[in-house]
């Protein structure tokens, strides 16, 4: 790990006039489980860490007038023990439990779920983000058993988050805050596919701190499944969040976003129209997962995931009404 | 001279009793100090720099600006200019400083000219384009019997392919010392398996006499075959220490160095072709592999296959070794054989398949083929009621309607553990106490605890009043700890120097008891007079007779002459149930049945335990495991713990154990268990997957992508 210099600010403020004005200047540290590894690896070299779990305002989940608002620094065991999220999101709490690993749980953050880098090996072993070699990218000729199946060149990695999903399904909006304000974005934006080795995965900008999440509170049925290969920590395969606005036991209408599969989340609009006026069972289900992974380009080592993506969206779905 | 043999199973107070581990409190609490924790006082740490490519030469190397770095007080270059690198991990050159951090800084700060030649060739799965390349070399075709005629005669043939990528050791403790070299001695702290035998391996690299290293090691944190020798970074750790003035210098590799050239289990693949009688006979058997170990090929002995049916009268065997720009094979946990059990038993479950029988019928059909039938025919039998084989088995592929499916699978495996040479120095003192010394290892499996028993049990005393010392080659010479030789080795030099120095102690009191020395015995705490119980004296009290001379005396284990102590070879079987999520290709275990057998048992908790963590090992590589080489870089792309995937304790399923301790197998006397239960546990579970979908997965790790394209096929 390269040496740094460490900051540990109390207050927001604070802590965003520390960050720099281009990435790797600063790297901000809330549970670490990611920055820790990147930096002992030499892909992330700060020459500041800003810690951010001292900041109070960052933390919490609290009932609003327009839903909950979880703070950046909730760990996933908090959210996983929250009652507000256990009765209104259980998409959020079937995520959360995809996280096999206590250690993570307890110091892993939402924030730094909706922050963290893709695993993509190459990505990881210093051939950066986009993992090009001489011009082609090492991915779609190279080991791409996990990569993406909805990605375009230059991205094929896909996004590591376990709630990206889970909050676009939800309608969720995240909040960036910056020493000149405050913006506030739909997760759906916040997830952005790279087109240059210059560009991030994600739309914070370096001298923006992600400061909490706004789940509105609509009446949904909700529900996450993950596809993983291991019951212990492991990274999903594919995964999918549904949100079902429903009328009685009909579907009024739906979001279904997947996971894993492609540098963003993937949201399949034309599967949840479809399912509109229906009530879910096995058949329509199905259907509607086939619909999800239609526009799925696999690379030459993945076509499995297309299958593995259509049960998730399937068992999400099912779930969600079960 | 005493009798050594064993006590008959019934007077036996300590040997056979489940008792828990004599270091499992240092172990549990963090007090055990291993290699990784030694801090000598001045300790320097080092930090290695690997070659990224994996087929380049070395042209420059200038180290000017890291030995300006903070900390840093020495290179070591290893790979000098003009080294033609074969794989990429290869150890380039070593920074010591004096913290970890500043010593992985001056890593980055050498800077290394390449000539990198872009022709490597690392997918040894693929042998069209290794012939294509000169990369693979066949070592000829042996024949036995009449093959061609055979397949004639035969009823049914069935053909198939296998194939078993490497795996790594994944050792939890990295490879790795703490070593100070002052140009003439060596202190030498690694972790190993070795610890007798590691100081002169260290000795010849640095040139110097190999009385002038002192190995010492408390713990080892998993070795698994991967941990004999010296290697490179030891010694080159060592001439740094020299550089740097004789300052002890720790390194151990980090995750992705251990991983990528720390050793691996090689692979092998191969096309089968078996022709049986109807009846399950069977009579040919043909196969063509190919492997590797690495760069210089070798790999596996293919004239294992086929495995454990060794006298199927009509073989054909072609075999290629395939070279590849790969970190080497090392000796893994049971040496080859995992592999040739798994392409054994699958093939056999195939042609079971094809002939319509119960695999279980052809198993046992075959098994005069085989060098121990009753024991197997017994063992079969065994793990299929521990599976409920008779209730739950089903023709392949025949598992019902919905998407998930269960099935069952056998695999078999066989073994030496002969116990390897060894000497035991055992000193006892007028105050009684008693000091056992030797220059073995305990690598987790329980040799201290079994040592400590079989003192304890001639000594008649409890087990507390031992005071045991191994790891350092000042002891008594004993055998590295590989091939399942360890307690065999260790607990006969124990019953003999423990028996050897009693015979002493009895001489020394016999007057004080009005006895003969030959008729006392130790029991009980006590020294007494045989068929006399009146007549005795307290171990204390006894000891009080040897004045101010202590009692010492040794013993040895010669494998040549066992005496009915220890014997070797072994036999065992598996069975799992799977279940398969046919939309996911994700298969769970459910259960895995282990029976071993494994001559007279020290300790069954120990044994058991090795059983479990055998079984644990066969799961990761059923299901998890497998290096994945990229053919663009030459990198080893999973060389970390997340994609580099072992299971978890929820992966496991149940696993039960069932040894194998009949009076038979107890007569033998003590046989190795390290490795053969991690044999079966492999083919059981890739046949149980086919059991369950219908079709054979044909290479493990059985991951989603391969369980769904088989289905895929099976639909086609």
């Amino acid at each position: 790990m390269q040496a740094f210099e460490y900051a540990n600010p109390k207050t927001l403020q604070e802590a965003l006039g520390l960050l720099g004005s281009s990435w790797g200047e600063a790297d901000v540290l809330a549970g670490g489980t990611d920055l820790l590894g990147l930096m002992k690896e030499y892909i992330h070299t700060p020459k500041r860490v800003v810690n951010i779990k001292g900041i109070k305002e960052l933390g919490g989940i609290e009932k609003t007038s327009a839903g909950v608002r979880i703070g950046a620094t909730v760990t996933v065991a908090e959210l996983l023990s929250s009652g507000l999220i256990k009765s209104q999101f259980p998409a959020l709490i079937q995520a959360a439990q995809g996280i096999a690993s206590m250690q993570i749980r307890n110091m892993g953050s939402i924030g730094g779920d909706l922050c963290q880098r893709p695993r993509c090996w190459y990505f990881r072993s210093g051939y950066g983000l986009l993992a090009m070699k001489d011009g082609k990218s090492l991915v779609a000729n190279g080991e791409n058993r996990y990569h993406a199946i909805f990605g375009r060149a230059p991205a094929y990695f896909v996004s590591a988050s376990s709630f990206g999903p889970a909050l676009i399904a939800l309608g969720a909006k995240v909040k960036l805050a910056s020493q000149s304000g405050t913006r506030e974005l739909p997760v759906a934006e916040f997830f952005v596919a790279p087109a240059t080795e210059d560009d991030r995965e994600i739309a914070l900008k370096p001298n923006e701190i992600l400061t909490e999440i706004l789940v509105p509170a609509e009446t949904t049925r909700n529900a996450t499944y993950e596809v993983r290969q291991k019951e212990a920590l492991d990274w999903p395969l594919a995964t999918a969040s549904v949100a079902l606005k429903m009328d009685g036991g009909k579907v009024r209408s739906a979001e279904i976003v997947m996971g894993h599969v492609g540098p963003t989340p993937v949201r399949a609009p034309k599967a949840a129209r479809s399912l509109t006026g229906k009530t879910i069972n096995e058949t329509v289900a199905e259907k509607a997962a086939a619909t999800a992974v239609k526009g799925a380009r696999p690379l030459s080592q993945n076509a499995y995931k297309v299958q593995l993506a259509k049960a998730a969206v399937k068992r999400a779905l099912l779930r969600a009404v079960s | 001279m005493p009798d050594y043999k064993w006590p008959p199973k019934d007077q036996r107070r300590i040997i056979g009793k489940p008792v828990n581990r004599v270091d499992g409190p240092a172990k549990a609490s963090g007090r055990a100090r291993f290699s990784q924790d030694v801090r000598l006082p001045g300790m320097l740490y080092a930090a290695l720099l690997t070659s990224p490519y994996a087929h380049a030469k070395v042209t420059d190397i200038d180290t000017s600006q890291a030995e300006k770095s903070p900390g840093v007080k020495g290179i070591q270059i290893i790979s000098e200019p003009g080294t033609e690198i074969q794989w990429a991990g290869t150890e380039i050159a070593l920074v010591a400083a004096d913290t970890e951090e500043h010593a992985r800084d001056g890593v980055r700060k050498i800077k290394v000219k390449y000539e990198v030649f872009n022709d490597h060739f690392v997918k040894e799965a693929d042998l069209a384009t290794a012939q294509k390349l000169g990369r693979a070399k066949p070592s000829g075709e042996a024949v036995t019997g009449d093959p061609d005629q055979a397949f004639k005669d035969a009823d049914v043939i069935s053909e198939g392919e296998y194939g078993i990528p490497p795996i790594t050791h994944c050792c939890l403790e990295s490879h790795g010392q703490v070593v100070a070299f002052d140009g003439e001695k060596v202190e030498y702290r690694p972790s190993t398996q070795n610890v007798s035998g590691v100081g002169g391996d260290l000795a010849k690299g640095l040139e110097i006499p190999a009385a002038n290293v002192h190995v010492h090691q408390d713990h080892i944190g998993g070795g698994f075959g991967s941990k004999f020798a010296s290697d490179r970074w030891g010694v080159e750790t060592a001439k740094l220490s020299k550089k740097v003035g004789g300052k002890p210098i720790r390194y151990h590799h980090d995750r992705r160095t251990e991983l990528e050239i720390a050793g691996c289990r090689p692979a092998i693949y191969g096309r089968f072709k078996v022709g049986a009688k109807k009846d399950g006979t069977i009579i040919a058997w043909e196969s063509k592999t190919w492997a590797t170990g690495g760069f210089g090929g070798g790999g596996l002995n293919a004239n294992l296959l086929p495995y454990v049916f060794r006298d199927v009268p009509n073989r054909r065997f072609n075999h290629s070794a395939v070279s590849i720009n790969a970190g080497g094979a090392r000796a893994w946990r049971a040496p080859n054989h995992p592999q040739v059990s798994f392409l054994t038993c699958s093939a056999i479950e195939d042609l079971a398949a094809k002939l319509k029988m119960d695999p279980l019928e052809v198993f046992l059909k075959n098994l005069h083929y085989t060098q121990r039938p009753e024991v197997y025919r017994a063992q079969l039998l065994k793990a299929a009621e521990m599976i409920g084989w008779k209730s739950k088995w089903h023709p392949r592929g025949q598992s019902g309607r919905g998407p998930v499916k269960t099935g069952l699978g056998i695999g078999i495996g066989t073994w030496g553990g002969m116990g390897h040479n060894a000497t035991e120095r055992v000193t006892i003192h007028p105050d009684g106490s008693v000091v056992l010394e030797i220059g073995s290892q305990d690598l987790g499996t329980g040799t201290r605890t079994i040592i400590t028993q079989t003192a304890a049990e001639s000594l008649g005393l409890p087990m507390k009043d031992i005071t045991l010392r191994i790891g350092d080659n000042r002891y008594p010479r004993a055998g590295a700890s590989g091939g399942s030789t360890t307690v065999g080795g260790t607990s006969a030099a124990t019953r003999k120097a423990t028996l050897n120095a009693l015979e002493k102690l009895f001489e020394a009191v016999a007057p004080s008891l009005g006895a003969q020395p030959d008729q006392l015995v130790a029991r009980d705490g006590k020294i007494m007079v045989k068929g006399d119980s009146s007549k005795s004296l307290t171990w204390r009290a006894a000891c009080a007779k040897l004045g101010v001379t202590p009692i010492e005396a040794t013993g040895s284990n010669n494998r040549r002459s066992p005496g009915g102590l220890i014997a070797g070879g072994v036999g065992g079987a598996q069975m799992a149930e799977v279940e398969v999520d046919t939309e996911t290709g994700i298969v769970t275990l459910k259960k895995l049945a282990v029976v071993q057998d494994c001559g007279m048992i020290i300790n069954p908790k120990t044994a058991a335990s090795q059983c479990y963590g055998a079984a644990i090992m066969a799961i990761c590589g059923a299901l998890y495991e497998e290096r994945i080489l990229d053919a663009a870089t030459g990198r080893f792309l999973n060389a970390e713990f997340d994609f580099y995937k072992l299971a978890g304790i929820k992966d496991v399923g149940q696993i039960e154990v069932h040894l194998d301790m009949t009076p038979e197998h107890d007569a033998r006397g003590v046989v190795g268990l390290g490795e053969p239960p991690v044999i079966p546990g492999i083919a059981a579970i890739a046949n149980a997957v086919a059991n369950a979908i219908g079709v054979r997965v044909p290479r493990v790790p059985l991951t989603p992508d391969r369980v769904l394209a088989a289905l895929e096929r099976r639909r086609a």
